[in-house]
């Protein structure tokens, strides 16, 4: 996807600035000799072993550029589900020790020269973008499996390499001896061993407080945003796309493009440490990343030619389009397949607050649908309270039960309609931690679940069980309980004791009946068809 | 070409013919109907074809004609339709509707041909009421030479298992008629089950005579393979969630040859299975 849409900006590119091009097809024929070296290198030498350091560190310099953590999600989409802890990465590539040191060296040298030569400042963002989709498909080589950083958090020289990374995203206007522009946040409290390799942030200490003053350097509405995020103000997979792209809609209106800089590259470099720190604030959502992904792709697309008033409208109508058809007419759509599916008499079970699902809810009962919703709640966050409000609000019979009574409400309902934060490649459903247990359940009493989800929604991503990657929330919510009491306050005092308050869970496709999309009702497997389609489309 | 020559002419192809599906009778008569039509645009046109398809719906309300119906639409539009004026376009639609015709008139010797390897010699097969394909299906095997011998349920409230009994003689096929209470006891001998479909749903599921879903959940509790022919035309757009999610106008059939217009509380045709996963419905008509 990147690739094509960055190759007309290429051409254009090559028409106005020689210089820049030579440059970049130096650097990729540079790349592609470095890789030849490597290659002829590992034929010589006959070294087993494979340390998975090793391969990492020759895998994240062969790309000399930093990458945004939704970056790696989203590309690896073609290599098979990678679900083992970072210490064995089932890489093929064979890379010893001892060339390793060498190749840098090179590297570093022949890097040195070029940027004396040309004067460069700063990041070679988007020509690692042309240069690593363009680099698999020519080389032969075996494709170095890289899992993303975020879901390798106990292995503490990627931990390294991140601090270094947010502290090189330096953006333009900052002092170089700024030191931290975006603060690496530290993990609280003990995790849990099998999800110690996720992050765990506390609430009471959010990236804010570490940010020195001015924080001139990140836009005040993201900062803003990125609180809002950690703190939990904003939540649900819809708002905070919305609010994101929001932010972005600000950012782009404040924004003036620096002198002998083009709008369509500069832009894409000024995001990249936003969205790194809305990273660390909250691990970012799958439709977040899809929008993220869409906005890169209209900003690299906007004409060089173009003036920046125009251009900077010319975005910001294209964000509003996006959110209009993409969330508010989905949601409309949506609401009308789903009202074909409710009939009379129904009893609905719904979990948690799902915008859409409310929506629907809502449009059914204008519609005079005469139905009755069972509202399922949890601990810690109790969303369910939220929809529960809404929903007796518009004069909606409800029924309010926690969790732990779903096998005793069961045999009442007739229908269970689902929200989704994300659906998988392979079919599964990414939603609310709990979800997956009211979908298990109904299977077992016959019920159909209906999942509700918009296409943007749909991630490329392929994972089997709920570990590999998630979110681990603050554990000191679970302390209070509904007494008032706090018990466990002393938790951390106690080595044997681990809190854990997960965010997600997936749900496999044989547990749900229908997806109802703005595209039609489609059954779970038919995900990468959509997939498919809307790649196609692009 | 108005609803009562419309119906008409459908009941003529009907009686031409009786061994024919009704659903290529119907897109017989769309053809006509297309060949006939008046209209001046191409929205126009996709109108009234519909509506002619309503029409025969309301003729013979099985699920195979609507499917149909709307299936020969989407073939015929299913191209570039580009050009300046609307005979140009009405033309290409005839030829795309005429070639939509020729190849459903052989899909039942298509289905024969790929499904009659599935019986292997000496086998014993179990079949659930009167289906045409699946006695086509049959009529090959035997052609082929294969020894197997069938189990016909008796399949009330018509009786329409008896009908496949004897055409099945004729074959000299050795065929016992069970009764429909019987299905679970003849299991343990049968080698597998084949039956027909009125219609095949989105969630990859049929719609067929009423035993059928009862015969799916015996097989698979005995471990029988529970094979499904059906023609490409039969995929209609549903997605039932369970029974009472089908549409009551695909559960009651009014033969217009026997004129049995009573029936029961218990539906005749409603009778839904989950057989397999099929692939989405878009991924098929693109291969039509």
């Amino acid at each position: 996807m990147v690739m094509f849409s960055l190759t007309p900006v290429l051409d254009v590119c090559t028409q106005q600035q020689e210089g820049k091009e030579l440059t970049k097809e130096e650097k990729q024929r540079l790349r592609k000799e470095k890789k030849q070296q490597k290659k002829s290198k590992e034929k010589k030498d006959d070294k087993p072993s494979r340390d998975s350091e090793k391969e990492k560190k020759p895998a994240s310099a062969a790309s000399p550029a930093p990458q945004t953590p939704t970056q790696p999600p989203a590309q690896k989409a073609a290599p098979a589900p990678v679900p083992v802890p970072a210490s064995e990465t089932p890489s093929a590539a064979d890379k010893p020790a001892k060339s390793k040191a060498e190749l840098k060296a090179e590297r570093r040298a022949r890097q040195e020269a070029e940027r004396a030569s040309k004067g460069k400042k700063g990041d070679v963002g988007p020509q690692a973008a042309p240069g690593k989709p363009k680099a698999p498909p020519s080389e032969l080589q075996p494709v170095v499996k890289r899992l993303p950083e975020h879901v390798q958090v106990d292995n503490p020289e990627v931990l390294k390499k991140l601090a270094k990374k947010l502290e090189r995203q330096q953006v333009y206007g900052c002092a170089p001896n700024c030191c931290g522009c975006i603060p690496l946040r530290s993990d609280y409290g003990y995790k849990v061993s099998l999800f110690s390799h996720l992050h765990q942030y506390s609430r009471k200490a959010p990236l804010t407080q570490q940010l020195g003053i001015p924080s001139t350097v990140i836009h005040p509405a993201i900062v803003r945003l990125g609180l809002q995020y950690s703190q939990g103000i904003v939540a649900g997979s819809n708002a905070r796309s919305v609010a994101l792209l929001h932010a972005f809609k600000q950012v782009i209106r404040d924004y003036t493009t620096p002198p002998n800089e083009e709008l369509s590259r500069d832009l894409v470099n000024r995001l990249k440490p936003y969205i790194s720190f809305l990273n660390q604030c909250r691990p970012l959502s799958a439709s977040m990343g899809n929008a993220i992904k869409y906005i890169k792709k209209e900003i690299s697309n906007i004409p060089s030619q173009c003036k920046e008033e125009e251009a900077k409208r010319k975005l910001l109508n294209c964000i509003d389009c996006y959110i209009n058809e993409k969330i508010v007419l989905a949601a409309k759509a949506i609401a009308k397949y789903s009202i074909e599916k409710i009939s009379d008499g129904d009893v609905i079970l719904v979990y948690g607050c799902s915008s859409l699902v409310n929506h629907i809810l809502c449009e059914a009962f204008e519609k005079n649908r005469k139905f009755r919703v069972i509202v399922v709640d949890s601990r810690p966050r109790l969303e369910g309270r939220e929809a529960l409000r809404r929903l007796v609000q518009k004069g909606i019979n409800c029924t309010y039960v926690l969790i732990s009574a779903v096998s005793y409400i069961l045999p009442e309902v007739s229908k269970v309609f689902l929200g989704a934060h994300a659906l998988l490649a392979n079919g599964y459903v990414m939603s609310r931690v709990g979800t997956s247990q009211i979908a298990l359940v109904a299977k077992a009493f016959n019920v159909p679940v209906l999942v509700c989800c918009e296409t943007y929604k749909f991630c490329e991503r392929v994972q089997t069980d709920s570990f590999v990657s998630n979110e681990l929330d603050d554990p000191d919510d679970l302390i209070v309980t509904r007494t008032g009491t706090t018990q466990l306050e002393h938790w951390q005092e106690v080595p044997s004791l681990g809190l854990l308050n997960l965010v997600y869970d997936v749900t496999p496709p044989d547990f749900v009946d229908l997806v109802i999309t703005d595209l039609g009702m489609i059954p779970c497997t038919s995900v990468p068809v959509v997939l498919r389609v809307k790649n196609v489309d692009q | 070409m108005n609803e009562e020559e419309l119906v008409e002419y459908f009941r003529a192809q009907m009686r031409k013919d009786p061994d024919m599906a009704s659903a290529v009778a119907a897109i017989r008569t769309l053809l006509e109907f297309l060949k006939r039509d008046k209209g001046e645009t191409i929205l126009g046109l996709r109108e009234s074809l519909k509506w002619a398809t309503d029409c025969l719906t309301g003729e013979d309300s099985s699920v195979a004609v609507s499917s149909g119906g709307e299936l020969f639409l989407r073939f015929i539009s299913l191209t570039s339709l580009e050009h300046q004026d609307l005979s140009r376009c009405k033309k290409v639609m005839e030829e795309r509707g005429e070639l939509f015709l020729e190849k459903i008139s052989m899909s039942r010797t298509k289905v024969a041909k790929l499904c009659h390897t599935f019986i292997k010699d000496g086998a014993k097969i179990l079949t659930h009421s009167y289906s045409r394909v699946v006695l086509r299906v049959l009529e090959k095997a035997a052609a082929e030479k294969k020894r197997f011998s069938v189990y016909v349920t008796e399949s009330q409230p018509d009786s329409a298992g008896r009908q496949m009994a004897e055409a099945l003689r004729k074959l000299n096929v050795p065929v016992t008629v069970v009764l429909d209470a019987a299905v679970g006891y003849v299991l343990e001998k049968v080698d597998l089950v084949i039956v027909g479909a009125e219609g095949v749903v989105e969630s990859g599921g049929i719609i067929n005579k009423i035993g059928t879903y009862q015969m799916a959940v015996c097989s698979k509790a005995h471990n029988k393979p529970f094979y499904v022919v059906a023609e490409s035309f039969k995929f209609v757009r549903l997605y039932p969630l369970n029974q009472q999610d089908v549409p009551d106008k695909f559960k009651i059939y009014c033969d217009f040859h026997l004129f049995i217009t009573t029936f029961s509380e218990h539906s005749w045709r409603s009778c839904w299975c989950r057989v397999r996963r099929c692939s989405s419905l878009s991924a098929l008509t693109q291969t039509t």
